[in-house]
């Protein structure tokens, strides 16, 4: 049984493979075009699926509801180069107005 | 180029920047259902903004089964990929040896490598990465602190936005890629292929599932800028 604690701790160190990797490979191997290729659009695809998933979907069921409204408010500020902390607040209050208000 | 001073603040500038969003990875990290010491010790060890978030992420959406603290384990661990390609950059710089390289690849990350890359001279390059490294990790750790601390004070994530709030994290950490045409046909399907699967598997594998577009779409060379060849 794997517990949270024992995935925090093996989680960190398969995160911490990866940074310990590029200091003991020969730089050929991981400077193949088709692998950096690959790994860097890895980062992209698994952000936007974590997006798609804690934005539009709750409890398993595809979900549309204030979280939409927020990430356009959110898209909004990135687009006029605010900082991360203060995209990620508006965001928040962007949603908890709303529910507050709305109900939604 | 840089003159010592100029380097030293945009070092420390970057760690407290880089700090304050560890807040919101905090307050997320604790709404997903995590504890404080849970919370301090993945910023300690895993330290690696997308990795942390992302395992979070699938704890929220997941759970704590087995199963999901697996998938969360997983994303975590192949958002850290790029780890890998920046410490490919700085081995050259840094020249480390033996156990001596353990130091420098945990602060490998997008924020050190980034300064450091930005340097022309060599000691300016390697001053660059470990300042900015060793200050992103202490800004990073106390703001995750204070975060926790922060959302553990509040009632309902929902009615406070956390939900939202958590999204936009990783609408922020995904949205300097997104000029690229190719990285945005990859977001695009990826964004679709796991919120359309969401219902019908079992929580955390959509995420996995998306990674798969990447590696198609990374290994075909598909939606290239035709003069990028």
């Amino acid at each position: 049984m794997i517990t949270i604690w024992s995935g925090i701790l093996i989680g960190s160190a398969l995160v911490f493979s990866w940074k310990i990797l590029g200091y003991l490979v020969p730089q050929s191997v991981l400077n193949h075009p088709v692998v950096s290729r690959v790994a860097s659009l890895l980062t992209v695809a698994l952000l936007a699926a974590l997006l798609g998933v804690q934005g539009l979907t709750d409890g398993g069921e595809v979900t549309f509801d204030a979280r939409i409204p927020a990430l356009a408010v959110a898209a909004a500020l990135l687009y006029f180069r605010a900082p991360f902390i203060v995209m990620v607040a508006a965001a928040a209050a962007t949603a908890a107005l709303i529910r507050l208000f709305l109900g939604f | 180029m840089a003159k010592s001073r100029g380097l030293y603040s945009t070092s420390i500038g970057v760690g407290v920047a880089t700090g304050l969003y560890g807040i919101s990875f905090g307050a997320l990290s604790v709404s997903a259902g995590l504890d404080i010491w849970q919370t301090q010790v993945l910023s300690l060890l895993m330290f690696s903004g997308g990795s942390q978030f992302a395992f979070v992420g699938v704890i929220a959406a997941a759970g704590t089964g087995g199963a999901a603290i697996g998938a969360a384990m997983v994303s975590a661990w192949l958002l850290g990929v790029r780890n890998g390609f920046y410490a490919v950059r700085m081995a050259p710089i840094l020249k480390a040896s033996g156990l001596g390289k353990l130091i420098p690849a945990m602060i490998t990350i997008d924020e050190s490598v980034a300064v450091a890359t930005a340097q022309e001279v060599e000691t300016d390059q390697r001053k660059g990465f470990w300042i900015t490294g060793l200050s992103v990790f202490v800004f990073w750790n106390l703001m995750t602190l204070f975060g926790a601390i922060l959302g553990s004070t509040l009632g309902d994530p929902k009615s406070w936005g956390l939900d939202a709030a958590a999204a936009a994290a990783f609408l922020g950490l995904i949205w300097p890629r997104l000029r690229e045409r190719q990285a945005l046909a990859v977001a695009a399907l990826a964004l679709v292929v796991a919120t359309l699967t969401t219902p019908s598997l079992s929580a955390g594998v959509p995420v996995l599932l998306a990674g798969l577009v990447a590696v198609v779409v990374g290994a075909f060379n598909w939606f290239a800028r035709r003069d990028a060849k």
